[in-house]
């Protein structure tokens, strides 16, 4: 705790330096030079953007005429309908129910009817089941459904079921059904749950808002998957640009409850799981596991504020907080957006500049560009990132042969080569990489790619050896 | 709202990318050896700037010819033939006949670069290939050596510069006396010290104002020039550290178990072309290991190995031969130090 406090007075200064080190990128000398909090060894330093929305308060997102619900929006079983067309539902109800364990259910965002039930565009462009929902406007939107629930007096397995039920799924981007995190495999404990506030993709203030103005939820949230994991000790991992949130949230908890809030580096990608806990813990996850394996748990500072506030009321998840930024965008700001509101509505909402280049979902170094206004967004969507002609140009330079300077491999979180890797991705031995470079160790963070000054597509290769490989593999 | 006629582009993320490239780094390789460019010219005069000229065309003429030959587009776009050429006038002596150096230059590309299939894939540093070969075809015009701010140096070129193609270089005895420089002895000052036991002071060393290569003679600026480089990210400090502290520690240690026979560190540190090639040289991207302590162990490596050669070798100088070795061991050594992954011990663990 003392490290971190003597840490805290440099943060602010250092998250300003964003810009001026990107162009040294992972560049040792200035590396050693600046530290700032505990953190990883490798990872990048691209140019920050948040202060585009992070001093806007979360504002409500007028409703769209129509909302279009994913059965898959989730990692895991897509839902399975518990409506039919044409059917009348009120807010908050449900409309799918979970197909198994590692599946959520979906519940309504708005009174109205059910329109359709049929093939949507949804993610980022493919066709998929949804169900459309069509709102009554003037009725009111106020949530009707639920019933509160003593949290005391569940068993931690009814506190699971309890959190499936809620739908919640992680919100940090992976939507991964959260109640299967919490669950821990036999023989398997937890000392430890890391609330992951780190929010280390440009652009992105989602987590921001949430860690200032949902405090209270979170720490209910937090409470809740502690009991039911059996944890002793709570750690809230900020990165070091956000000292307003590491401020106000260490005011907030009361000095009897086992939470700390501790500063982490400011560095992409220290949000990712792996990266959080050895800067928090200095544990390493074995290769191919999970948190759980090194004794924690690990959920992401929006999905605990939501389990907090629905879980107690038996509420089911219907909105989320999601970042509408980026140079195309008029009025950027920090959304509380229905989910199933559908990309075009939300751009003409905020409007749009001329020569807008790309649409991402999510942050720029990993989010998925979209290939249609159709979709919605969804439980997963962190933020939607609209760029324009003049930050997407830097990649048309030609690509140049690899000159082995060797940023790539200080940059890589996971200490790999991809130097090596992007050589014999070239050629197309997929297996030498999997067997002798580790190559499924590596989360496609993109840090490889984003330093390289020869432009090559490191990471991109990446994907296309991984798929392959597991392709064959299972073939076999 | 114009987004009917709306044209977005599909590409996989990372969607930003880092504004450094391949050419900048090169070109701030060039950059940070302008000075001492500058430097050998002021020392040297004009036969160093023509012997800098003839080398870098050479190089850049030979990429651009041979890439056109083979139907490529022409890379010299990317400055890493620039580089070569700058860099091997460096690591030649003023008054090197100007058709040696363009000879050089040819062979550093051809057999230094091209015929290991271009940038990114040759195994030595291009210009070390070129320099190892002139000292092999010219062992005499490669150690001839001028003393530096003779008079009249930047109208009048040392004679041996002009040497035709394939006649004997003229001697340059005659035109060093003639310049008012007493008590040259045409040695360097590590041949000096290595052969005649006749020592140079430091600072003189240190700021350049002795007999040497055009580009070795000033550690300062040398200095100077590499820590702009590592600053900017665009060297890897490990390795010339890692030279400089391992020269250092086997000089020290040789040192104090014989003052009399074995010269002080600081002096190995300093003298002979250590300096040029731990920053410029040994730090070649391409053949250098990639993994940090890879480069630990190959600067050790070319400390070491220079040191024995200074010392027990034939030659005064080893810094080129110890480099060469150390960029063939690379890719051995980079196999070795290959970084533990993350969360690999606790997979063996279990395993
Ligand atoms: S792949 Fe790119 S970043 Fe990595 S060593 Fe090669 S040129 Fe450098
Ligand atoms: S994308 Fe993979 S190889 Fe590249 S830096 Fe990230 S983990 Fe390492």
């Amino acid at each position: 705790m003392a490290k971190v406090k003597a840490n805290m007075g440099k943060a602010s200064g250092a998250a300003r330096t964003g810009d001026a080190s990107a162009l040294n990128g992972s560049a040792p000398l200035s590396h050693w030079l600046r530290r700032e909090g505990s953190t990883f060894r490798g990872g990048v330093h691209p140019p920050e953007h948040k202060e585009l929305t992070a001093d806007k308060p979360i504002r409500r997102f007028p409703f769209a005429n129509e909302f279009i619900l994913p059965l898959a929006q989730h990692a895991g079983a897509p839902s399975e309908p518990v409506v039919r067309e044409g059917q009348d539902v009120v807010r908050g109800e449900p409309l799918a129910r979970p197909a198994g364990f590692v599946s959520v259910p979906i519940h309504s965002p708005a009174t109205g009817r059910v329109s359709r039930i049929g093939l949507e565009r949804v993610g980022t462009g493919a066709m998929g089941q949804a169900i459309v929902l069509r709102p009554y406007h003037g009725a009111s939107q106020d949530v009707l459904y639920g019933a509160p629930l003593d949290i005391e007096a569940l068993s931690p397995d009814a506190l699971i079921q309890a959190v499936q039920n809620t739908g919640v799924v992680g919100l940090g981007g992976a939507a991964f059904p959260t109640h299967v995190k919490m669950k821990i495999p036999e023989g398997k404990a937890v000392d430890t749950i890391i609330l992951n506030g780190c929010e280390c993709e440009p652009y992105l203030t989602t987590d921001h808002r949430v860690m200032l103005e949902q405090i209270d939820s979170m720490l209910d949230g937090a409470r809740i998957i502690q009991r039911a994991m059996g944890a002793e000790r709570i750690i809230i991992g900020i990165e070091s640009n956000k000292p307003d949130a590491i401020k106000a949230l260490r005011e907030a908890i009361p000095s009897d409850r086992p939470v700390t809030v501790e500063a982490v580096g400011t560095k992409y990608p220290q949000g990712a799981e792996k990266m959080l806990i050895a800067a928090l813990l200095g544990r390493e996850v074995p290769s191919g596991g999970l948190p759980v394996d090194c004794g924690v748990g690990v959920f992401n500072v929006a999905t605990v504020a939501q389990i907090g506030e629905l879980l107690p009321r038996q509420q089911g998840l219907i909105e989320r907080v999601v970042t509408v930024t980026g140079p195309g965008v008029k009025r950027p700001g920090n959304y509380l957006m229905a989910l199933g509101t559908p990309l075009r509505f939300v751009l003409e909402k905020v409007g749009l500049h001329e020569k807008v280049a790309e649409i991402i979902f999510g942050g720029p170094m990993m989010g998925p560009a979209v290939s249609s206004l159709d979709v919605p967004v969804t439980k997963g969507i962190t933020g939607i990132v609209v760029l324009t002609e003049n930050e997407v140009s830097t990649r048309d330079h030609p690509i140049y042969p690899c000159i082995r300077c060797s940023r790539c491999v200080e940059a890589c979180p996971v200490h790999l080569n991809p130097s090596e890797l992007g050589l014999l991705g070239r050629k197309g031995r997929y297996e030498e990489m999997v067997d002798d470079f580790h190559l499924m160790d590596c989360f496609e963070c993109g840090s490889c790619t984003y330093v390289c000054p020869s432009n090559i597509p490191l990471v991109q290769y990446f994907r296309v050896a991984k798929g392959l490989v597991r392709e064959r593999r299972s073939a076999k | 709202m114009s987004q009917n006629s709306l044209v977005m582009e599909l590409r996989s993320p990372p969607h930003v990318r880092q504004a450094l490239t391949t050419p900048v780094i090169m070109a701030n390789v060039v950059y940070a050896m302008l000075p001492i460019c500058a430097f050998a010219v002021f020392s040297y005069g004009a036969s160093a700037l023509l012997l800098l000229m003839t080398c870098t065309a050479a190089c850049v003429l030979t990429e651009h010819v041979i890439a056109k030959a083979s139907g490529n587009p022409t890379p010299i776009g990317d400055y890493s033939a620039a580089v070569t050429g700058i860099l091997l006038a460096l690591t030649l002596p003023p008054g090197f006949p100007l058709w040696m150096g363009a000879l050089g230059g040819v062979v550093s590309i051809v057999l230094g670069k091209t015929l290991f299939g271009g940038l990114g894939c040759n195994v030595f540093n291009p210009a070390l290939v070129g320099r190892a070969f002139l000292q092999a075809s010219f062992p005499v015009a490669i150690t001839t050596w001028t003393p530096p701010y003779m008079d009249g140096r930047f109208v009048q070129g040392i004679p041996s510069s002009f040497t035709l193609p394939f006649l004997e270089p003229i001697s340059v005895v005659q035109f060093v006396e003639d310049s008012g420089i007493d008590g040259f002895t045409g040695a360097t000052p590590l041949a000096a010290q290595l052969f005649e036991q006749q020592p140079t002071s430091l600072a003189d060393l240190f700021f350049g104002t002795t007999a040497g290569s055009l580009g070795e003679t000033s550690a300062l600026i040398i200095l100077i020039c590499g820590i702009y480089l590592a600053a900017r990210g665009m060297m890897n400090w490990r390795i010339p550290a890692a030279i400089f502290a391992s020269i250092f520690l086997v000089g020290g240690f040789f040192y104090t178990l014989n003052p009399d026979v074995n010269p002080n560190p600081f002096f190995m540190l300093l003298s002979g072309g250590l300096m040029l090639g731990a920053v410029f040289m040994a730090s070649d991207l391409v053949a250098s290991p990639t993994s940090p302590f890879g480069m630990w162990v190959y600067g050790v490596l070319i400390g070491a190995v220079t040191y024995i050669i200074r010392m027990y070798g034939g030659l005064p100088e080893g810094i080129m031969y110890a480099i060469l070795l150390a960029n063939a061991a690379s890719p051995l050594i980079d196999q070795l130090t290959q970084p533990r992954t993350y969360g690999s011990r606790l997979r063996s663990k279990a395993a």
